[in-house]
């Protein structure tokens, strides 16, 4: 029965110049989720809002959840689309569509009328009254109520007609695309995607980095750490995801540093690629699951020794978040199940067993410096061997 | 170069199978329970197959039921083997380093009321005939055991067993469950006193999800899979024909020219064991020779993760097992087979299945020493601790 949908979007920060820009952007995201889905559908915006018409055979189910996934998107109006073709018509159709989505249900109801299309015979109040009345005599069951309705009904009298009364939410936020680009650090666990998604979530487009050692990690951790940035880009779209192969620098750390260092010293490494990796591609800051205090590498002082390296911002949405809201996050968005597949990472295939929790930059940096002989060589052939992966 | 020694794992499909396979599906495409010519034409095939299959066991056709491969075989053995005899009794006696196809069954059978006694190994994986007689009793209605072990190689002295069993408790039912051993050793299911013996096709070269049982004629089973009667009534669904062809002709090719292949297998691995042994600091969970299976050598490599060893080698082309997937943060269960046998624990998450096939060279096996010959020192530098 539904073969449009009104897509509403929030207003704040799209006054002004930048609408357009906000608009256009919200529509290609659409776009881009409605191509996984079965059938066609047309994008455009009319005065002001922006509609989804199918134009094919359609799963009203996948659409919604499709359109679920699009930042900015506010709510979606599934709503029937009718021709003018005289008021009576137009109260049948209007009863019918009462029936089927309310059926006998005893509700309150008002009729918000819009006439933008002026040529019509009736005004907009005389719609609502007239079309009022007759929702009065078919469902007795049903009472007026012009301050606090249970239903809104909305018709729109346009090129065609359209009528609704459903707003199913949408996932708020900004549309993708409209606040720049960052690099995320993705790493098989629960933290990084939720990461991933919260600052997609506010418009920014995002790319990742992954650390990958064989023969210590393998193949299968490589597949699932994909299989998050494919879930993730369902809302963020395509991922421009960069295997980076960490082994040699590990060992060499390993060889050279105090082994309960290791861990941090390994992440410093880990942020200097990243940054790499997010200045060649135009990014304008880097991403991070980290919340405080969740392991030993996440203490205030570990942070700050990480953060050490980083000339550009680095954005830990996740950072005053305990374990379970971000597990309750992850539930949502879908990367749970995925994330707690069993592969180890690199970042615990030589943890120390008592890492130190409150590392102090200066040693750390004065470890550091038993690297030089062989570490610009070894981040050269890191960087310059990196697979870089195009997910969608 | 690429080593494929996972054998034990699957196997690659000989070129004979696939084009059965492809012919059974693309032209004689009929199902055998139609009436017409492509129906009768199909189950021609199935014929062939099972006569192919019973000739390689000395059996009848009519003892050959087709299934979906091994776990499906171990399954309706021991379910159907128990449910069919429950009246007589609700013991069941199998060992303690058998195959998940068959410990879940038998989980699953020990909710239903039935009492299970598992028999301990011995340090190579065996268990013993004296501990099956002490084991059985009046209420004793089916024995399941292996006839080769899928992590060791190890031998389980079916011909034993099964002549006990025959002698003393005829009426006992003997599943042996055969899928590392059939196109290994030559398996007369009645000289040796096996009632069911399960099978699977993808381990000698033919097509995966198949497999068949062995069903004595005069052992009493029921069927797990009702419905259209097919395979009179045992295993209702229809026919899988391409399955059951490439099955067929993978059987019959398995023992061809047997002996020839026996002895290049018993070469393989004597000359894999011996190498193998003189590096530093591993050990041997395999009998040498004729004691153990010619395909199966079980190494476990002290101080080395045998997941990282696994990925090492694949990293040089070369594809091996390790029995346990053990992560450092999630303890997953490691080998039950390999703690049976009594390994000691630094060594549980030490160890590496390789697995060999006629298609096996000795110059992939020397590829092979030789890249555990530089991996190993490596990696035993770079441990947790």
């Amino acid at each position: 029965m539904f073969k449009a949908f009104l897509i509403k979007y929030g207003e704040i920060g799209i006054k002004g110049k930048n609408r357009h820009l906000f608009e256009d952007a919200l529509m290609k995201q659409i776009r881009h989720a409605l191509r996984s889905v079965e059938g066609k559908f047309y994008v455009r915006k009319e005065q002001g809002r922006i509609f989804v018409d199918a134009e094919s055979f359609f799963d009203y189910d996948e659409v919604i959840e499709a359109l679920q996934r699009v930042f900015g998107i506010v709510g979606i109006c599934p709503m029937v689309q009718t021709e003018d073709e005289g008021f009576e018509r137009l109260t049948a159709t209007v009863l019918d569509y009462m029936k089927k989505v309310y059926g006998d249900k005893e509700l309150t109801f008002k009729v918000d009328a819009r006439r933008a299309k002026k040529s019509y015979p009736l005004t907009s109040m005389e719609i609502n009254c007239d079309l009022g009345e007759k929702i009065l005599e078919a469902f007795p069951h049903m009472r007026v109520d012009v301050h606090h309705p249970d239903v809104l009904l909305s018709v729109e009298v346009r090129e065609h007609i359209y009528i609704y009364s459903q707003i199913i939410p949408g996932p708020g936020g900004m549309p993708v695309g409209t606040n720049g680009k960052a690099m995320l650090l993705l790493s098989g666990g629960i933290d990084s995607p939720v990461a991933g998604y919260m600052i997609a979530k506010r418009g920014v487009k995002i790319d990742a980095v992954y650390f990958h050692a064989p023969p210590y990690t393998s193949e299968q951790a490589k597949q699932k750490v994909i299989d998050l940035a494919h879930l993730v880009a369902r809302y963020s779209g395509p991922i421009n995801l960069h295997v980076v192969n960490f082994t040699d620098i590990q060992l060499y750390i390993y060889e050279k540093c105090p082994h309960e260092e290791l861990t941090i010293i390994m992440r410093r490494y880990m942020m200097r690629i990243a940054e790499h990796f997010a200045k060649e591609t135009g990014c304008l800051g880097l991403i991070t699951g980290e919340s405080i205090g969740q392991v030993a590498s996440q203490t205030m002082q570990s942070l700050a020794a990480t953060n050490d390296v980083c000339t550009m911002p680095v954005f830990r949405p996740v950072i005053g978040f305990d374990k379970q809201e971000i597990v309750d996050i992850s539930e949502k968005i879908g990367t749970y199940e995925t994330s707690i597949q069993p592969f180890e990472d690199c970042c615990t295939i030589f943890v120390a067993k008592h890492p130190v929790t409150k590392p102090n930059i200066n040693i750390i940096r004065r470890s550091e410096t038993h690297l030089e002989e062989k570490i610009d060589e070894l981040m050269k052939t890191a960087l310059e061997t990196v697979e870089t992966i195009w997910v969608v | 170069m690429e080593a494929y020694l996972d054998n034990s794992a699957t196997t690659r499909c000989l070129e004979s199978v696939r084009d059965v396979v492809v012919k059974t599906m693309m032209e004689d495409y009929g199902n055998p329970s139609s009436r017409h010519r492509k129906g009768l034409e199909a189950e021609r095939y199935l014929r062939d197959a099972r006569e192919k299959i019973a000739r390689t066991l000395k059996v009848s056709e009519k003892e050959i039921f087709f299934t979906s491969g091994g776990t499906e075989s171990d399954n309706w053995a021991l379910i159907g083997g128990a449910m069919a005899n429950r009246r007589a009794g609700n013991h069941i006696i199998t060992t303690a380093v058998e195959h998940a196809a068959v410990i879940q069954p038998l989980m699953y059978l020990e909710e239903q009321g039935f009492r299970v006694t598992y028999l301990a190994a011995d340090r190579y994986g065996r268990v013993s005939l004296k501990d099956l007689q002490e084991a059985v009793c009046e209420d004793t209605i089916l024995v399941s055991t292996m006839y080769v072990n899928n992590e060791l190689g190890a031998l389980e002295p079916v011909e034993e067993i099964g002549r006990f069993l025959n002698e003393k408790y005829p009426r006992i039912l003997y599943h042996v469950d055969g899928i590392q051993a059939y196109g290994k050793y030559r398996i007369f299911p009645k000289k040796l006193g096996i009632d069911l013996l399960s099978v699977s096709g993808h381990k000698i070269h033919g097509p995966k999800g198949t497999g068949f049982l062995y069903v004595n004629e005069k052992a009493k089973i029921r069927p797990l899979l009702l419905g259209g009667g097919q395979q009179r009534g045992m295993r209702s669904g229809t026919d899988n024909v391409p399955g059951a062809a490439g099955l067929g002709v993978a059987a019959q090719e398995a023992y061809r020219d047997f002996e020839e292949k026996r002895a290049h297998l018993l070469k393989l691995k004597s000359y894999f064991m011996e190498e193998a042994g003189k590096l530093p600091d591993v050990v041997l969970n395999s009998l040498p020779g004729e004691e153990g299976a010619p395909h199966i050598v079980s190494i476990s490599f002290r101080g080395v993760r045998a997941e990282v060893l696994l990925h090492a080698l694949e990293d040089k082309g070369i594809y091996t097992s390790s029995g346990s997937a053990c992560s450092s943060n999630k303890k997953l269960p490691v080998s039950s087979v390999l703690k049976e046998i009594g390994l000691p624990k630094d060594l549980l998450d030490a160890t590496l299945r390789f697995s060999f096939s006629t298609f096996t060279t000795e110059e992939e096996l020397a590829y092979t020493v030789k890249a555990l010959g530089e991996l190993l020192p490596v990696l035993r530098k770079y441990t947790r601790h």
